[in-house]
């Protein structure tokens, strides 16, 4: 028997039943789309055009027509990759870790947070292959084929194809686990599509329910499965973006090559991610009304863990700038003198406000419940670790070793359709799945809508020894 | 639904025997470390030193290679104000110092993540753990101890351990003028003259041990009023305490790391290195809590505690075990791949060099591959007998790991483990289970008004 203290805050508002949820949740998969989905799903679709017309002239052209020069190798493609696989790590991190942390909040939100990492990981994914400028030679480099070319192999010592086996199977995980988790749901709209005389509904969530029987057998084995997919999901939460740090890392790049970036990196990951799952949520519960699955008691403690990463990140950033002058090292030094006063310092504190005083803007309880502020900063989150990718990557690499060669970068409009095409791309997926799929997880959310909804109050949490009640 | 279990009050009673049994331990660290004492003292080191010193030369000959090279210079480097300048004290003084520092700072983390373990399950509001609460506060009763012997080893050892106390690095017209330390000589200094009175470090010294101590007895304050009154008000008053407390620890455990571990090897410097010995407090402070658990469940007490509890203590050391892995992993890594030579030397110290080889690798075995492949399964980690198997490999592990991060820097090729080290940590670990084991008594065993308690109480997993 599980026992729920009366300190806990309800998880669950409105005193939802079993059927309110397969009902609040099914509506909008069922229902005709709304003019508001059709209007944001005209302007992804027209971002998205213009975002691949911009990638087939660059794969029709080269690479050349991005801003990069012979110093700054690495800028906006690089940036934007390592952007979206870190806001790729929420979806993973709240279904995987939380649950082995037996966080029940994270029921009414790690659907959207998973389907938000698949997309993210593809769009991260089409910055590299872009950058290739010849599709098919990623094929050479990054599979450990035999190729007619003698004893040219994939790299094994670089930290970019360690990238490219860390990143896969985090998406062929995440996927996995994100898909399995959707078949009972599948199954549920299903059923209620051949009560509703829905026919060809009935089919189709039938074939993607692979036929779910839900038997006490079944749901024992889906169960099972679910535990070992968040045990495997757990360290790959933490392994891709170790390893992205690791492209840095490695080197001997003064401001790249320094020990903290590992665990420093993956704290900025689940920080964007929380931003990104935050912005994305607060619009998906106002336009589908899940306010009551949603509560504002979700978005605070959401809004706890970006106060908690957005600290550890700014405790990394200053420990890297006091080991910088404790190291006397010169180089190390000169490069984060550069990125503080250098002509990018407009960008290094850009970030540091975004990142590291925003969301100690969250402490205030009032700023941390109000929907309007969290929306706000989540963005401004977003946008503070878009800048501190583009910090890392072109204040260290604008001023290299040899003087004569120092240069500035300047994007050019293939750079900015580029990452317009991967925000056409991700908000046309998102959109897809948010009107066809069933936004929150039903079978889970059901689970606990006995303990933690409002009506089983006073059920719970009595005082240990009678008498005196608690206040 | 109201299924209430009610709480019995339960004491702890600090057996005579059990007290004799640790004053026994204490003999026995008292012994090895009088005999270790006295052989250092007459010739075992000597002997030792030049032992090492011909395998050292031997090395060097055998891979007349760019690592020796590497080594050499990198040694030049730390070295050559010492060689230039002054002669150390005896090696058995240095001996002795280096182990009672390397103690002290090891059994700080076991005072301190008492109070950090108590922080986190009120700031995240954990329900499982209400039941085994009193046994990190006892354990942090270390801290003030820990600070106040800190305190005092700095003065009589400090000279000894670290090299940027030595006045004439900062000395322009010396021979041993250092310009890397004197550049980085106001972190120690300011607020005084370099070379003089380490104000700005003993500051900081004394406002962590300070600010942990107050964050503990307030905590504590109201951990133990709870126990006279039904009421959620102290749960709610700690839940704010700790999290600013995890703020302060969050700050202070990284320039800790820094100043008393760190600046050993004052040339060195590695941005992970507070977060390394973060996670070796926070699994050898995971294993101590489970181990006095164990302890308890053997001896009758904490009959609310089952292998459910267990299974998650368990997970605990079993998930931290593979942090602490990570984050070793994650530091040597990046510096043996980089290969830049002010940074390999540190693991050049330690992984290659005679007498600690053999703990560079023995600390992964102890803190990874053991508990990593004896807590694997659900089974082992609800059985007090494997956790009391692992637990003290952990323990254990861990001080080797901090043996390895302290005693290199100060002995060069001379440290080594032998009485004089096993006899000081026993002597540290008797007399802290004893301070900490009477803390306990003091106190009902259960919080038994902590408003999670019945979650603890139906706790399934």
């Amino acid at each position: 028997m599980q026992v729920t203290s009366s300190v806990r805050e309800p998880l669950i508002t409105g005193g939802k039943t079993v059927k309110d949820v397969s009902h609040d949740i099914s509506r909008q998969v069922e229902g005709a789309p709304t003019k508001s989905w059709w209007i944001a799903m005209a302007i992804s679709l027209v971002v998205l055009a213009y975002g691949f017309y911009c990638l087939c002239y660059l794969l029709w052209e080269g690479v050349g027509v991005w801003g990069l020069n012979k110093t700054v190798g690495w800028a906006w493609d690089i940036t934007n990759f390592v952007w979206w696989v870190g806001i790729g790590h929420a979806g993973t991190l709240i279904s995987a870790i939380l649950l082995l942390f037996r966080q029940r909040w994270r029921m009414s939100i790690n659907r959207a947070a998973e389907a938000m990492t698949i997309f993210a990981v593809i769009c991260a994914a089409t910055f590299p292959f872009a950058h290739m400028g010849r599709l098919w030679l990623g094929f050479y480099w990054v599979f450990p084929l035999p190729n007619t070319w003698g004893s040219l192999w994939a790299n094994f010592n670089s930290p970019l194809l360690w990238d490219v086996f860390a990143i896969s199977t985090y998406f062929t995980v995440s996927l996995v686990f994100w898909y399995m988790g959707l078949i009972p749901d599948f199954a549920t709209i299903r059923d209620r599509a051949i009560v509703q005389g829905a026919k060809a509904r009935a089919v189709v969530y039938n074939a993607l329910s692979f036929g779910w029987s839900g038997g006490a057998r079944t749901w024992s084995r889906y169960e099972s499965v679910a535990l070992i997919l968040a045990g495997l999901s757990t360290p790959l939460v933490l392994s891709v973006h170790t390893i992205v740090s690791m492209d840095f890392a490695t080197s001997v790049i003064p401001g790249w090559h320094t020990t903290i970036f590992p665990p420093y990196f993956v704290a900025g990951a689940i920080f964007s991610g929380f931003a990104m799952v935050l912005t994305l949520l607060l619009i998906t519960r106002s336009v589908f009304k899940l306010e009551d699955y949603i509560t504002i008691y979700h978005i605070e403690l959401m809004n706890i863990i970006i106060i908690v990463t957005g600290s550890i990140v700014g405790i990394a950033y200053i420990t890297e700038l006091f080991i910088s002058w404790y190291s006397q090292v010169e180089y190390e030094g000169y490069a984060f003198y550069n990125r503080v006063q250098g002509p990018y310092a407009w960008a290094y504190w850009s970030m540091m406000t975004c990142n590291v005083i925003s969301p100690q803007l969250f402490w205030i309880k009032k700023i941390r419940m109000s929907i309007v502020a969290t929306f706000v900063l989540s963005i401004v989150v977003n946008i503070g670790m878009w800048f501190e990718r583009f910090v890392i990557i072109v204040t260290s690499l604008h001023r290299d070793y040899i003087p004569s060669s120092w240069t500035m970068f300047h994007p050019t409009m293939y750079d900015i359709g580029e990452y317009l095409f991967t925000f056409g791309f991700f908000f046309t997926a998102f959109l897809l799945f948010a009107k066809f799929f069933p936004v929150i997880n039903m079978a889970e959310v059901k689970s606990i809508v006995k303990a933690t909804s409002e009506r089983t109050e006073g059920a719970v949490g009595q005082p240990v020894e009678g008498g005196l009640p608690r206040h | 639904m109201a299924h209430h279990s009610i709480v019995a009050d339960e004491l702890y009673i600090f057996r005579p025997e059990t007290r004799t049994k640790l004053f026994y331990l204490l003999g026995v660290g008292i012994v090895l470390f009088v005999v270790g004492l006295i052989m250092a003292i007459y010739g075992g080191d000597g002997h030792h030193a030049e032992e090492h010193a011909a395998v050292k030369s031997e090395q060097l000959v055998a891979n007349a290679t760019a690592n020796a090279v590497d080594q050499e210079e990198a040694h030049a480097a730390e070295g050559h104000a010492e060689e230039g300048g002054h002669h150390g004290p005896a090696l058995w003084v240095k001996r002795l110092y280096t182990t009672l520092w390397m103690n002290n700072t090891f059994f700080v983390g076991l005072g301190i993540i008492g109070l950090f373990f108590i922080a986190i399950q009120y700031a995240a509001q954990a329900g499982w753990s209400a039941g085994i609460l009193r046994v990190p506060m006892a354990m942090a009763t270390w801290i003030p101890i820990a600070g106040i012997l800190m305190l005092i080893l700095y003065f009589v050892t400090g000279h000894t351990i670290f090299h940027w106390t030595h006045a004439d690095l900062y000395d322009a017209d010396s021979p041993a003028f250092d310009p890397i330390i004197n550049g980085k000589g106001t972190y120690f200094y300011w607020l005084g003259s370099k070379g003089g009175f380490p104000t700005f470090f003993i500051l900081r010294m004394v406002v962590f041990f300070g600010g942990w101590y107050w964050f503990f007895i307030t905590i504590r304050r109201r951990m133990l009023a709870e126990d006279n009154e039904i009421t959620n008000q102290y749960w709610y008053a700690n839940r704010v305490t700790s999290t600013w407390f995890l703020i302060f620890f969050a700050v202070s455990s990284s320039i800790a790391a820094w100043d008393w571990v760190m600046s050993i090897d004052t040339h060195w410097f590695s941005t992970m290195f507070g977060w390394y010995v973060f996670a070796s407090w926070w699994v050898t402070g995971l294993a101590m809590i489970t181990l006095i658990v164990a302890y308890l469940k053997d001896a009758g007490y904490l009959k609310i505690v089952d292998s459910n509890h267990l299974h998650d203590l368990g997970k605990f050391v079993f998930a931290f075990s593979i942090f602490w892995t990570y984050i070793w992993f994650g530091q040597f890594l990046l510096i043996y791949y980089a290969n830049i030579p002010e940074e390999t030397v540190y693991f050049i110290e330690r992984m290659r060099t005679s007498p600690y080889s053999w703990i560079f690798y023995l600390n992964l075995i102890l803190n990874f591959v053991l508990p990593f492949l004896l807590l694997m399964t659900r089974d082992a980690k609800r059985q007090l007998s494997t956790l009391k198997l692992v637990t003290p490999i952990v323990i254990v592990g861990h001080w080797f790991d901090f043996f390895n991060m302290v005693t290199p820097a100060v002995m060069q090729e001379q440290g080594g483990v032998g009485f004089l080290e096993i006899g000081t940590l026993l002597i540290f670990l008797s007399v802290y289970l004893l301070v900490v084991l009477t803390s306990l008594a003091k106190y009902p065993l259960i919080q038994k008004n902590h408003p999670m308690l019945q979650e603890s109480l139906h706790h399934h997993i």
